[in-house]
């Protein structure tokens, strides 16, 4: 056993006052480089986020200089040392006054979480402090702890983002039940891939989200792939086809395509489905809070139509600010907080694991 | 079988992930297999047969977000999809030439960016939109395995002809 494994903290330091309580102050840095952001955030007792830097910012780029490639995982390796740096300053913490480092070990991209998974075993290691590596979907969930206090169990939490269409259920954080996903594309892949087709630019939520205000949501009537079926899961595939096939049609007969209505019609009916599900789970769980999280939960429809739906049972909408909603290491941050708490730490062996499951 | 072209008219979704089907149950490991078509032509679908040919029991989902997957068959499959790269210097940095000189089997949804790394090796499947179901499915084949596991398939799979 090498001292950095979980349980040697235990017994080096359990009960010695070293590793501290609840109650003391716990500031821990957080990374996160899972896909094409590469983030850094300080965060105190698990909800106070003294600092949250995320490498796609303007100021960054021009601080930094050069243009950030969209996705090559060099890039992570070239931003992570400035990234962390900056998280440090803006937070006024230095290095010797963490108490832990964490990182997200999965889901994603292995060569891009291999660069913050292996920033912070080595300042852990350096440090001699708590490692301790976070699964990026947890994550998201607690990005809705960050910004709202009163959410109260059991909960259920739609996560809807680029990679990920997941309906969780729990009673209590660190136990999830995964009541369904998505069969193919991903919710916010969705929204990308028709935002491509249409020539709206990317990335694609908030480009349809735009112009979808200028359209008529009924206007075309796009399938609701599994709406009606006995299922949590969604497929977005297929709906993804109709947009594809709709346009061709429209083409062939040189008809007019109208693409506020069509951007309007395919956001209705993405939204239709999960809104669907989600009142589906309510009616058969015992919820007391709804949780939005990942990218698409920016889509201000999404959050009022959900929201509105949801007032007929009474039931609470609660939503990450809009800098939580997209990748970001504070939501890492957090999660890793109460597995301090818990002495949830993990061997300097962790390996990243892009399928990683809750 | 003319030109080492077999086609293949796919009539739904359903008949698509068959043909997929086949093809995972007659890989070999190493096999590369390239996946051509436009949006929503098929291309999950099929390689969702792949996978299920191959004995993966997991969901098989779009790897547009993560670009590679990795799941456990009969042998390792790594499921990627070139589609949100946009320079070859990209592919450098997802160590690709390490996937395509692996054991396992090797799915490349939106391969055009690949072409200058890919062994010469490889099957090469294009999927046209026909009608709204209708598909039309060409697999070509280059070297030694994949021109093996054509004629497998020409004998396994009724093409029609």
């Amino acid at each position: 056993m090498t001292w950095m494994e979980p349980e040697t903290f235990e017994i080096l330091y359990g009960g010695s006052g070293w590793l501290k309580e609840e109650g003391d102050e716990i500031i821990i840095l957080a990374i996160e480089s899972s896909c094409d952001e590469t983030s850094a955030a300080v965060v105190r007792n698990g909800l106070e986020v003294l600092s949250n830097v995320v490498a796609s910012q303007v100021e960054l780029h021009k601080k930094y200089g050069g243009v950030v490639p969209e996705i090559a995982s060099r890039k992570h390796l070239e931003l992570i040392n400035p990234v962390i740096s900056e998280a440090l300053h803006q937070a006024g913490v230095e290095f010797g006054e963490l108490d832990a480092v964490a990182a997200t070990y999965g889901p994603g991209l292995v060569g891009s979480l291999l660069v913050g998974l292996t920033a912070a075993k080595t300042l852990a290691y350096a440090l001699q402090v708590p490692f301790i590596g976070i699964n990026h979907i947890v994550g998201h969930i607690y990005a809705n702890f960050i910004s709202n206090n009163e959410i109260q169990a059991p909960v259920l939490c739609l996560t809807v983002s680029g990679g990920h269409s997941d309906l969780l259920y729990f009673e209590e954080l660190g136990s999830y039940e995964l009541l369904g996903s998505t069969r193919d594309d991903a919710a916010g892949e969705a929204f990308d891939k028709i935002a491509r087709v249409l020539g709206l630019g990317y990335p694609g939520g908030p480009a349809i989200e735009r112009i979808s205000r200028e359209g008529n949501p009924a206007a075309i009537d796009f399938p609701r792939p599994f709406i009606d079926e006995d299922t949590y899961d969604f497929s977005f595939s297929g709906l993804k086809t109709a947009v594809l096939n709709y346009l061709n049609s429209q083409k062939q007969r040189k008809a007019e395509i109208n693409v506020a209505d069509v951007a309007a019609s395919f956001q209705q009916a993405v939204i239709d489905v999960l809104i669907a599900k989600v009142l589906k789970a309510v009616e058969n769980y015992p919820v007391k809070s709804v949780i939005l999280s990942g990218g698409v939960s920016a889509n201000s429809s999404l959050r009022e139509q959900l929201a509105r739906r949801l007032e007929e049972y009474n039931l609470p909408l609660y939503t990450p600010e809009l800098q939580y909603c997209t990748d970001n290491a504070a939501m890492i941050g957090s999660v890793a907080y109460y597995k301090y708490l818990k002495r949830d730490f993990s061997p300097l062996t962790l390996a990243a694991k892009a399928n990683l499951k809750l | 079988m003319d030109d080492n072209i077999l086609t293949f008219i796919s009539s739904s979704e359903d008949e698509t992930y068959s043909l997929g089907e086949s093809i995972g149950e007659l890989v070999e490991a190493g096999q590369i297999i390239l996946l051509s078509g436009d949006l929503g032509a098929g291309k999950t679908v099929l390689a969702q047969g792949i996978c299920a040919g191959l004995g993966v029991l997991e969901d098989v989902t779009s790897p547009t977000f993560n670009i590679i997957n990795e799941y456990e068959g009969d042998f390792t499959v790594y499921h990627m999809d070139l589609y949100r790269l946009e320079k070859d210097e990209e592919l450098y940095d997802l160590a690709i030439e390490e996937y395509l000189e692996s054991d396992g089997v090797v799915i490349i949804e939106w391969p055009d960016l690949a072409y200058d790394l890919l062994p010469p090796d490889f099957i090469y499947i294009k999927i046209n939109r026909i009608s709204e179901e209708e598909r039309e499915i060409s697999i070509e084949g280059e070297g030694e395995r994949s021109l093996t596991l054509l004629e497998r398939l020409e004998e396994y799979v009724d093409f029609g002809y």
